[in-house]
């Protein structure tokens, strides 16, 4: 399993990698390369040249911007985990990153190599769509930003144009007086491809008043994607009687989700066990926010 | 337990070879470097059937690197067809496809080039023409006439069908109380070692011998080589030092080789080629048993299983290889540790368009197991009996041994209900229980399993002859040689390849222990296979028994002549004499010393005794104890020893998310004298967590379009650390009559029992739910869907 | 292209396709055969090295990737105080509960276990399950390779070496 030839090029900056991009249309950016190598190992990815972002200054910075925890792509996923800021700010995210990989692969694995592989059962994506993160790009023309709440179109796929660099992740920072957040994920082996995944990140105020609810799922279908649920916003002191609505109103949610069924689970697997994850992602972030309240 | 004691045998010892491989160095078929190799890729077609019309390679050889790109059609003018166990002349493999792709992924040319890259960059660069042909997947639907045939020459799909009746099957069914049916599955796994199959093969025109190295675990290696290229057997020369990367049964390379020793007989290079994971998933042919079984049991009221009817439908793939004859070897354990007095077995074996099986880990007696463990499980449930009861009512009992078996097997030794007592006991079974019902209180569903499964040992092929009247194979033999040198060290001689068993370990142990010298003195080799004496390979869990015997027996003809020499200088009768330690003992004190024993024999031939030749060496070549004979009325002795497990396994699975984890895991154990116990117990270690795959993670799955979807890791699902628990390993001794030490098989121990106690586990689970799962692997999806469908339909 | 890595404290330099993986590297240009192929596609472990200070699937790295970092096999895993023929603390608890058979796993194993016991010198066997979850192993079922790191836990305790010694 030897990949198809191609030149190698470590652009300096990050305009030299987009300069790149433009000349080459069929170039590839790498990361951290544990998604991409082993599409070139099994010439499933044939790019006439791979462009090496890994030496870019300022790719690998993790930082407070005010309303935002800006996360540059290069930042490693064993970095991530480990990041005092992410834990404070982002707690889904630090949740999610224990479910990503192994150890060997996370030490080289990147944040926005993630985002940017779109696989339909990755954790970091669901989180990014989970908290709103805008995904900030540059071309040759500039600068372009994605939601990702519509980034991910499909599996592998995103809206990244062909030309275009990721270079920084800006996840808002919650502003709340509580935050509570839950993360689960069933896999056929632990750090398998995610047969489905839920996260939730409820925000509320001092008295403990559910201000926000973001709720996604992945693995289930073509990408991650948002649940919209409706629940009542004293759900945080009232959690064992609203369990049946929680349900109720997850179940609901799911009937707009297209299942994937393939040899290692049914559709009405996924959805069965995704509507059970996400309530129990749910419950977690109450728990925290009524802990916190106490 | 053994009432002997031995000085080296059974100790704590560590395993010599463990050395070399702690600090990576050791010597795998990838570490072989020559300077001039050539490297082979190969181009696979993703056809499930079609016609190969046409062959393009004028691309691929024009490409700088290139040396040569070789079809089907090119071997098959110029080597004859790999060998076939089974009767069907028409049914013929090569190394690549001839005329014909017969499953998806199989190898239609091999490209040779300077690089494996490069080779990989070529075969992209042929253009194949085919026709495709209707095709077919599933093996109920291949024994239909209408099939389509996968060898248009052989007319049908059905490689083997073959019904025995061994005593009165019809009669114990109509005299029986009640009787059941039912079908399970054992899906196509296979033990998928780490390290993908490897050969290079190199023809030295000048000395005329073809020189194979390989990563290879198969008998008669060298002859099938030798056949298949038209050269006199001296003209291979195998090397055995190569260190196999794992194998458990599947890498028998024989495709592999004859391809890279015709390559290097035509290019006189060296030719390397080193599957690549795709290769080795979709087409090493090292698939295992894809089997369906349909039984009948016929049951007394007081659980006493009568008699037993089981067809056994195997799915081959496209080729007959070995796979035919796992159907067979089981016959010598048919009816499991179990009083059965009747057996109907039908044996078949089908073509469909799927990747060859090979021979795995226990030769097909796991997936039997599987069945007859299932089987007796129903009747419990039927009976409404505990299952533990009914086995012990049905087991064999340690006063019946030795045990002829109606299909002509003799059980050598075993002590079945004192195994199974030692693991309740070991486990706590009624803690085990209640902690069962805990787990159940607390919203899981959970389920005690239980497997009582037999290991028959010592490899004797005679379901050959028993499947197959032409073939007449009755030998299965074992050697060994030993040399004491002038210096008095001993080195010892072995002749085969070995991946991860110890041998090196098991025969200096066996030496050191009949000639009382520290084993870690003795040096094992192995020779090349011109300079070997013939052998077996570590197959059908046999080395303990024949090296270790042939081991032995050489030893003890050098203890013999070195008493013998000893007598002659103290002009005593040898029958006088001790013999400790390597020192010889006259009864008034005198003595002889290994280092006098060892100048004689080699410098002072005037103080040997008249007509003694010189030097110390022996050697052993042994033939299976209680093998020789051909079948009779479809009835034959198979293996000689059987190995005992009882494995009790407590699983737990939250009912929705369906996913099962081991809680508790119990294996008793009974291989007879252990060689070494740190070898048997990470071999039933081993073979458990491979056990655990079949059951739970792994299979070849096929799509509707014939594609092979599990080709890679991504999707082939192999226990890691998180899915294989500690386990907690109970041992018992009952020792073989038929052995040296009364030493019994182990290699495959664990892998026979495993699967059958985690199907077990899970059904009891669900069985207040009128569920079944009936096929393996049971996965977390199918788990939870059954139980999602039950609830609803109860509503 | 020409690269140069540092592989074991030595400086390599060799001109090499592009595509050319940290895996190939090591085993064909710079002749180390201890880090071994199982999948090339980055799930087995067989492959993998240290690459500064931590464990990494040298199958998933090109060796162009690798260039400017500190790249440790098996060959060399701790350090030049070993005399030859001697084992490491870890390479010898491996061989005193058996934590192997074919060996083809093991140099991956091995690095696996002195990555985590770097960090965490007591750990649970539950902990020592998760360091190994990414290296699959089908000869041994992992109990005494479970049992051979919590015994080189011990043993590393009980002995009094400077931090970066074992």
């Amino acid at each position: 399993m030897k990949a198809a030839p191609f030149d190698y090029i470590r652009p300096d900056t990050l305009d030299d990698a987009c300069a790149c991009l433009a000349s080459h249309p069929d170039a590839r950016i790498i990361a951290g390369g544990q998604s991409l190598v082993p599409m070139l190992a099994m010439r499933l990815a044939r790019p006439s040249l791979v462009i090496d972002i890994a030496h870019i200054d300022g790719l690998s910075a993790i930082r407070d911007d005010g309303d935002a925890l800006v996360i540059g792509t290069m930042v490693r996923q064993a970095a991530a985990l480990s990041d005092p800021l992410i834990a404070t700010h982002l707690p889904l995210l630090a949740k999610a990153l224990t479910h990503v990989g192994h150890p060997p692969t996370r030490s080289r694995g990147t944040v926005g190599g993630s985002l940017v592989h779109a696989d339909p059962s990755a954790e970091i994506p669901l989180v990014a769509v989970a908290l709103g993160a805008c995904l900030r790009m540059r071309d040759s023309d500039g600068d372009i930003d994605f939601d990702a709440a519509d980034f991910f179109i499909g599996p592998m796929l995103t809206l990244i144009p062909p030309t275009a660099c990721l270079y920084e992740i800006r996840f808002p920072k919650p502003n709340a007086a509580y935050v509570g957040t839950g993360f689960h994920e069933i896999a056929t082996r632990r750090s398998d491809y995610a047969l489905a995944a839920a996260g939730a990140h409820i925000e509320a105020d001092a008295h403990g008043r559910v201000q926000d609810i973001r709720l996604a799922i992945g693995g289930v279908s073509d990408f991650p994607q948002r649940l919209p649920i409706d629940l009542p916003t004293d759900l945080a002191t009232d959690l064992a009687t609203s369990k049946t609505s929680l349900a109720a109103a997850i179940d609901t949610a799911l009937d707009t989700v297209d299942f994937v069924e393939d040899m290692h689970a049914s559709a009405s697997y996924r959805r069965r066990v995704v509507a059970e994850l996400a309530g129990r992602a749910i419950s977690d972030a109450l728990n925290e926010i009524t802990a916190g309240l106490a | 337990m053994s009432d002997k004691k031995y000085k080296f045998l059974s100790q704590p010892r560590r395993v010599v070879e463990d050395r070399r491989f702690v600090v990576g160095k050791g010597r795998y078929i990838a570490d072989y470097d020559h300077a001039d190799m050539a490297h082979v890729a190969l181009l696979a077609c993703h056809l499930p059937a079609a016609t190969i019309d046409d062959i393009d390679t004028s691309a691929a050889l024009a490409m700088p690197g290139v040396i040569d790109v070789v079809t089907g059609a090119e071997l098959a003018a110029a080597i004859g067809p790999l060998m076939n166990g089974l009767d069907t002349p028409n049914v013929r493999r090569y190394p690549l496809a001839v005329g014909q792709v017969r499953y998806a992924g199989e190898w239609v040319c091999a490209v040779i080039a300077e690089s494996r890259a490069v080779a990989e960059d070529a075969a992209e660069k042929i253009r194949l023409q085919t026709t495709a042909l209707p095709f077919v997947l599933d093996s109920e639907q291949a024994l239909q006439e209408d099939s389509p045939p996968v060898h248009p020459d052989h007319q049908s799909n059905v490689l083997l069908d073959k019904q025995f009746v061994w005593g009165p099957v019809d009669d114990d069914f109509a005299k029986a109380d009640h009787q059941l049916s039912f079908s399970v599955v054992w899906g196509r796994n296979s033990t998928v070692p780490i390290e993908t199959f490897g050969v290079v093969a190199e023809w030295n025109v000048w000395e005329q011998i073809l020189d194979i190295r390989a990563s290879v675990q198969m008998p008669k290696y060298a002859d099938q080589i030798a056949r298949a290229l038209g050269l006199a057997g001296n003209q291979v020369r195998v090397h055995y030092d190569i260190d196999v990367g794992g194998s458990y049964g599947v890498k028998r390379g024989i495709k592999h080789a004859v391809l890279t020793g015709y390559l290097a007989r035509k290019l006189h290079r060296p030719v390397r080629l080193i599957e690549d994971r795709l290769e080795n998933m979709r087409a090493g042919d090292a698939h295992g048993p894809e089997r369906k079984f349909d039984i009948s049991v016929a049951f007394d009221q007081d659980g006493t299983v009568r008699s037993m009817k089981m067809r056994a439908l195997d799915n081959a793939g496209a080729y007959a290889g070995r796979a035919p004859f796992q159907l067979g070897k089981p016959i010598g354990a048919i009816v499991g540790p179990y009083r059965i007095g009747s057996v109907a077995y039908q044996a078949i074996s089908v073509t469909t368009n799927k990747a060859v099986q090979e021979a795995v880990r226990g030769f097909g007696q796991a997936p039997t197991n599987y069945a007859i463990e299932t089987a007796i499980d129903r009747v419990a449930a039927y009976l409404q009996m505990d299952r533990l009861a009914l086995r012990q009512h049905n087991l064999i009992r340690a006063d019946e041994f030795p045990y002829l078996i109606p299909s002509g097997s003799t059980y050598d030794s075993g002590d079945y209900h004192q195994v199974i007592d030692k693991v309740l006991a070991a486990a706590e079974y009624p803690k085990l229980v209640a902690r069962c019902a805990e787990l159940r209180n607390s919203g899981m569903m959970a389920g005690i399993g239980i497997a009582a499964c037999l290991e028959p040992s010592g490899g004797n092929s005679s379901f050959e002859p028993l499947l197959n009247e032409n073939n007449q194979t009755t030998t299965w033999m074992e050697s060994c040689q030993i040399n004491i040198d002038a210096l008095g060290t001993v080195i010892a001689r072995i002749h085969t390849t070995s991946s991860g068993q110890g041998h090196e370990t098991l025969v200096s142990t066996v030496i050191g222990e009949v000639l009382e010298i520290e084993p870690d003195s003795i040096r094992v080799t192995r020779p090349n296979s011109l300079e070997s004496l013939p052998g077996n390979s570590p197959v059908g869990s046999r080395m303990a028994i024949m090296l270790g015997g042939a081991a032995a027996r050489a030893a003890e003809k050098l203890k013999h002549k070195i008493i013998t020499i000893a007598a002659h200088q103290l002009q005593c009768d040898a029958a006088t004499l001790r013999y400790q330690g390597g020192t010889t003992y006259a009864a008034d004190g005198r003595s002889f010393s290994w280092d006098d024993v060892v100048e004689l024999a080699h410098r002072q031939a005037h103080g040997l005794p008249d007509g003694m030749d010189p030097g110390l060496a022996s050697f052993d070549i042994m033939q299976v104890p209680t093998g020789g004979a051909l079948p009779k009325d479809d009835k034959v002795q198979m293996y000689p020893c059987y190995s005992f497990e009882f494995h009790l396994v407590l699983v737990a699975f939250d009912p929705v998310i369906g996913k099962p984890e081991i809680h508790a895991y119990t294996i008793g154990h009974d291989c007879g004298t252990v060689i070494n116990p740190a070898i048997v117990s990470g071999m039933t270690y081993g073979g458990i967590a491979h056990g655990i795959g079949a059951a739970l993670l792994e299979e070849f799955a096929y799509d509707e379009s014939g594609q092979l979807m599990t080709q890679s890791f991504l999707d082939y699902l192999m226990p890691s650390s998180h899915e294989v628990p500690d386990i907690q390993l109970v041992k018992h001794c009952t020792p073989s009559p038929h052995t040296v030490f009364g030493q019994k098989g182990s290699g495959e121990s664990g892998y026979l029992g495993a699967p059958a106690a985690i199907s077990s586990a899970i059904n009891h689970a669900v069985s207040g739910m009128d569920i079944h799962f009936n096929s393996l692997p049971i996965r977390m999806s199918v788990i939870s869907d059954a139980i999602a469908n039950a609830n609803r339909s109860d509503k | 292209m020409n690269i140069t890595l540092d592989i074991n404290g030595k400086a390599t330099t060799a001109s090499i396709e592009p595509r050319l993986t940290l895996l190939d590297f090591l085993r064909d240009v710079a002749g180390l055969k201890g880090t071994h192929a199982g999948c090339e596609h980055g799930v087995c472990g067989a492959c993998t090295v240290l690459l500064d200070g931590d464990a990494v699937r040298s199958c998933l790295v090109l060796a162009a990737q690798a260039e400017g970092s500190q790249i440790t096999t098996i060959e060399a895993v701790d350090g030049a105080d070993r005399q030859p023929g001697e084992l490491s603390i870890i390479q010898d608890a491996f061989c005193e509960t058996h934590g192997l058979q074919c060996g083809y796993c093991t140099p991956g194993m091995v690095l696996a276990a002195k990555t985590l016991l770097q960090h965490t010198a007591a750990p649970s066997r539950e902990d020592v399950r998760e360091a190994i979850s990414g290296n699959i192993c089908r000869c041994t079922g992992y109990v005494q390779i479970v049992d051979a790191i919590m015994l080189a836990a011990e043993r590393l305790q009980g002995r009094n070496q400077p931090a970066d010694g074992a």
